[in-house]
């Protein structure tokens, strides 16, 4: 039990907070992107658009945000493991445009 | 003829009569039962959006009841709706750019079109034949007949010196039969007037500010306001003087202050106003901003519970009901408008995304999506009277809007 978790850890986020991260993603990140993250006020976030660009820079701005622009900072709602685990997900495009 | 004769007489005639009648009724029962069955007004209907099924749940709001549901509207993540003035057909803008002509009453998609590849909002005419929609990609507003969808004029939102194309939001009725709009990443307000349908005229006024993301106009439709997201401030026109152009409103709101993080954009769609103020959501402030009608002042700042999204009035302007963006997006809040004080609070759970009144304002509904349900309150009480199951619920529009100038 407590093996698994540790290993769990260190992969990302459990699986619960995965299926809520899955749900944020839909729902809240689509809120600007577009429920199937094909773009809205802000871009695509499909595997095809993020393709190319780095995993670091994308977690960057997820965590951080674009000052000046209407991406806000999501660091007090997630942290970096969390925003990493979207990203692959987003790269993978196991979320979002089916 | 004596006097008995004739009262059978009668009698028979009256018979007969009768008969003829039933025979009538029954003929037109048998061969549209259905619709014979169904008779009944619109006046107190609605729909609910449910944001991942691509459907739409049509209820009434007199006895709270699901009338049906239609499936196939496509992505309904930023969905919002209007009705034709009869209020028999409801005319759906999804997010995909799909624009959908909903008969309310047969339960039934009567027309749809795609007609962009990313829409954001919509509005039909003062006159109810036509009807815009505002695009993201094309950047553009492109407008359609009322009654068949066949498309009537194409606006492209090209903007500047080269051939710049902007994203357009904030799109109205206006009098006129006019329609009014923003261009996000050119700050430009343009007006299109369609009082002469095939040759539409095109005002384009420049210097709205940073960033428009969205805009209301006044229930009287003199005024069209739009909120800006990449400055202070917000953009005023004057639309018995458009030429006269945007005036900049409320330049110093919160200058110099730390702006905090906002995770849904604020709607200004709920325009909201009691007496001598109009109420709009801060940006990046957790403030609901009283406006002085008159002079365009600053009245007040409220602070509410957290980024408000949408401020909504009352029917009698008495009360404004509050939404907010993650991470309170659990709560609503109610500010009384004489005593500018939040007199309630109420949680129906995670993700509150849309509320409606019903058309006096005895009553409001709440979507909930993460309960999958619509709450519905006694406004007066503040108490549920009832809860309906949708899938994943957000926007809520009663037909009453028909008859509102932008709604
Ligand atoms: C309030 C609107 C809004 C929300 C909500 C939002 N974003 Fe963004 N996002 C934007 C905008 C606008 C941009 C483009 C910024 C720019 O112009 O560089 C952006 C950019 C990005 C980028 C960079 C894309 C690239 O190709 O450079 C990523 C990654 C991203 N967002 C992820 C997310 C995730 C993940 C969430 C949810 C946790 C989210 N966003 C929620 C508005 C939003």
């Amino acid at each position: 039990m407590l093996i698994a978790c540790s290993a769990q850890a260190e992969n990302g986020p459990e699986l619960q907070r995965q299926q809520q991260l899955q749900q944020m993603v839909l729902h809240d990140c689509g809120a600007c992107h577009g429920m199937s993250l094909k773009g809205g006020l802000g871009p695509a976030l499909t595997p095809a658009m993020l393709e190319g660009k780095s995993d670091d820079l994308l977690v960057e701005v997820i965590l951080g945000g674009r000052e000046n622009t209407a991406m806000p900072p999501w660091n007090s709602l997630l942290n970096a493991s969390e925003a990493t685990w979207i990203v692959k997900q987003l790269k993978s495009g196991a979320i979002g445009a089916k | 003829m004596d006097r008995k004769t004739t009262q059978i007489r009668r009698h028979r005639r009256k018979v007969t009569m009768k008969y003829r009648a039933l025979a009538g009724l029954f003929i037109a029962a048998s061969t549209t039962l259905v619709a014979w069955a169904a008779v009944r007004g619109t006046g107190d209907l609605g729909i609910i959006i449910e944001r991942t099924s691509g459907s739409i749940t049509v209820v009434e709001t007199t006895q709270h009841t699901v009338l049906g549901r239609i499936p196939g509207l496509g992505d309904l993540s930023h969905a919002s709706a209007v009705f034709s003035r009869d209020t028999r057909y409801a005319y759906v803008f999804g997010r995909d750019g799909g624009l959908t002509k909903i008969d309310l009453l047969e339960q039934k998609i009567s027309h749809r079109v795609i007609q962009a590849g990313n829409s954001i909002g919509g509005a039909i005419s003062q006159d109810g034949r036509l009807i815009a929609v505002s695009n993201y990609e094309p950047g553009g507003v492109r407008v359609f007949d009322s009654e068949t969808l066949q498309p009537v004029a194409d606006i492209p939102a090209i903007h500047g010196a080269g051939d710049a194309v902007s994203r357009v939001v904030g799109l109205v009725d206006a009098p006129g039969n006019r329609f009014v709009f923003s261009l996000f990443d050119a700050g430009e307000i343009w007006i299109a007037d369609f009082s002469d349908r095939d040759n539409p005229e095109i005002l384009k006024l420049t210097g709205a500010g940073n960033q428009p993301y969205d805009a209301l106009i006044t229930p009287d439709g003199r005024y069209y306001i739009a909120g800006l997201f990449g400055e202070d401030g917000l953009a005023l026109v004057d639309l018995w003087q458009p030429q006269q152009g945007i005036r900049r409103i409320l330049p110093d709101y919160g200058r110099g202050e730390e702006k905090l993080p906002v995770y849904k954009m604020p709607h200004l769609e709920g325009w909201a106003a009691a007496g001598d103020h109009l109420f709009v959501p801060a940006v990046g402030r957790h403030e609901v901003i009283a406006i002085n009608r008159h002079d365009w002042s600053e009245a007040q700042r409220i602070p509410v519970h957290g980024q408000p999204v949408f401020v909504m009035a009352r029917p009698d302007g008495r009360h404004l009901w509050v939404n907010f963006a993650l991470p309170d997006n659990d709560t609503v809040q109610v500010i009384d408008a004489s005593t500018m004080a939040v007199v309630h609070e109420l949680k129906p759970g995670k993700g509150v995304l849309h509320m409606e009144f019903t058309p006096r304002g005895e009553a409001v509904w709440v979507s909930v999506r993460d309960t999958d349900r619509v709450n519905v309150y006694d406004t007066g009480s503040f108490r549920q009277i009832t809860a309906i199951d949708v899938e994943k619920p957000s926007g809520i529009f009663f037909t009453a809007r028909a008859h509102m100038t932008g709604l």
